[in-house]
């Protein structure tokens, strides 16, 4: 059994049905296997060569299809603990509601706070308690799934766990990974955090309200994001005062459409 | 603290391993873990003894094979070691390599009886 997600290794594949009824699973699902040579009668080497991300890519691969498959655009939202994830969320629905279908899914190691505060605005929400995992993984997602009414046509957003580090390793079928950085984070963050600022498309550069009071230089992060990962699109917003929101949005609604 | 799901992940496929080429014991794993990947190998390595308890790989030794980072300059094609995904192009100053090597998660093989 799975210490993430509690599957065992003989699980039922993605949302059951489709791959569940297939003969056998894809070549690329499989074992690598090599014939493994004899070294002595008993004693052999068994290659494998087999990834360790492996089965957490093909569960989101799974999701990926399923996002296609309802037209939904997904997105994963990640940053820093209280860089703004779910205050910039409650905007942004509130923004969006009523143009297109919402819902969202929370992933936090403890309480349904951020759950309740989307609920509030009137979009569905599922809220994951990772416990002690620092990250959302792509099982936690399916699971997730069939306890919201799926938003068919429209966007489904995901706040993943407050952590720079490992949720840059998990695909979960996102279209696209965004990562929110606040500009009392400091201007580092996108180097000593690469990998996460190299696997998101869009930084979003949060609490641009607080520019005047603090000696953050906006230019100088934005030199180290595009340092770590030369496509990223930057947006500078902030989700209190909301300046920024309409380039946001925009962004947004091209995905929708592409 | 992921190392902890990855080494549960590295249990399964041992184990799915082990019903589908019928061994009963593993002597030594193998893991290739890239300089540039997310895993840190102490971390790793306290992870993976945890991990394996009541396994087949229960007493399994781990060698964990460090592979060094590897950029691909895209401006002038060089390709060199690099300590840092963000690190500049030592031919030209470039940045934006692209990884070519170093950020793979593997179990490569194992020694069974
Ligand atoms: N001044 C200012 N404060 C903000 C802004 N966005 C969020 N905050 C504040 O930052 C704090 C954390 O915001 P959250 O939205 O809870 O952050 P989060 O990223 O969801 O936090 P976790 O889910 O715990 O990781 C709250 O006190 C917010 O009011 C902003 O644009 N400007
Ligand atoms: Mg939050
Ligand atoms: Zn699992
Ligand atoms: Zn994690
Ligand atoms: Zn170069």
């Amino acid at each position: 059994m799975c210490l993430t997600c509690g599957c065992g290794s003989d699980e039922v594949l993605i949302r059951g049905r489709k791959l569940m009824n297939r003969p056998k699973a894809p070549v690329s699902f499989r074992l690598h296997r090599v014939e493994a040579k004899i070294a002595e009668d008993t004693q052999r080497i068994v290659k494998l060569e087999q990834d360790i991300l492996h089965k957490n890519d093909r569960h989101a691969q799974g999701n990926r299809e399923l996002f296609k498959q309802h037209g939904m655009l997904a997105l994963n939202l990640v940053s820093s603990p209280g860089s703004g994830k779910t205050t910039l969320l409650v905007r942004t629905l509130q923004a969006l509601q009523g143009r297109y279908p919402l819902a969202v899914i929370e992933g936090d190691q403890q309480t349904e706070q951020d759950a309740d505060r989307i609920r509030a605005t009137g979009v569905p929400a599922v809220q994951i308690n990772t416990g002690k995992g620092c990250h959302l993984d792509a099982q936690m997602i399916e699971r997730a799934l069939p306890e919201m009414p799926l938003p068919e046509g429209g966007m489904l957003f995901i706040e993943n766990v407050g952590n720079l580090v490992c949720p840059a390793g998990f695909d979960l079928g996102e279209f696209a990974k965004v990562v929110v950085l606040s500009v009392t984070e400091g201007e580092d963050k996108p180097l000593k955090y690469p990998d996460m600022f190299r696997a998101a498309e869009l930084m979003l550069l949060n609490k641009c309200d607080l520019l005047p009071y603090l000696t953050f230089d906006v230019e100088l992060a934005e030199t180290y994001a595009r340092r770590v990962n030369p496509d990223i699109r930057i947006i500078r917003l902030s989700a209190v005062s909301g300046e920024g929101m309409d380039a946001w949005l925009s962004w947004l609604e091209a995905q929708h459409l592409g | 603290m992921h190392e902890m799901s990855l080494a549960q992940n590295v249990r399964e496929i041992i184990e799915q391993a082990a019903r589908d080429q019928g061994f009963s014991q593993v002597k030594t794993v193998w893991l290739e873990i890239g300089r540039l990947s997310c895993v840190e190998q102490e971390a790793m390595r306290f992870c993976f003894s945890a991990a394996m308890q009541g396994s087949v790989a229960e007493d399994a030794q781990l060698e964990i094979i460090d592979t060094p980072g590897r950029g691909l300059c895209p401006k002038c094609s060089h390709e060199a070691e690099i300590e840092n995904v963000y690190d500049a192009c030592s031919q030209c100053g470039s940045y934006g390599l692209q990884l070519v090597a170093g950020d793979a998660m593997r179990v490569k093989e194992l020694e069974v009886v």
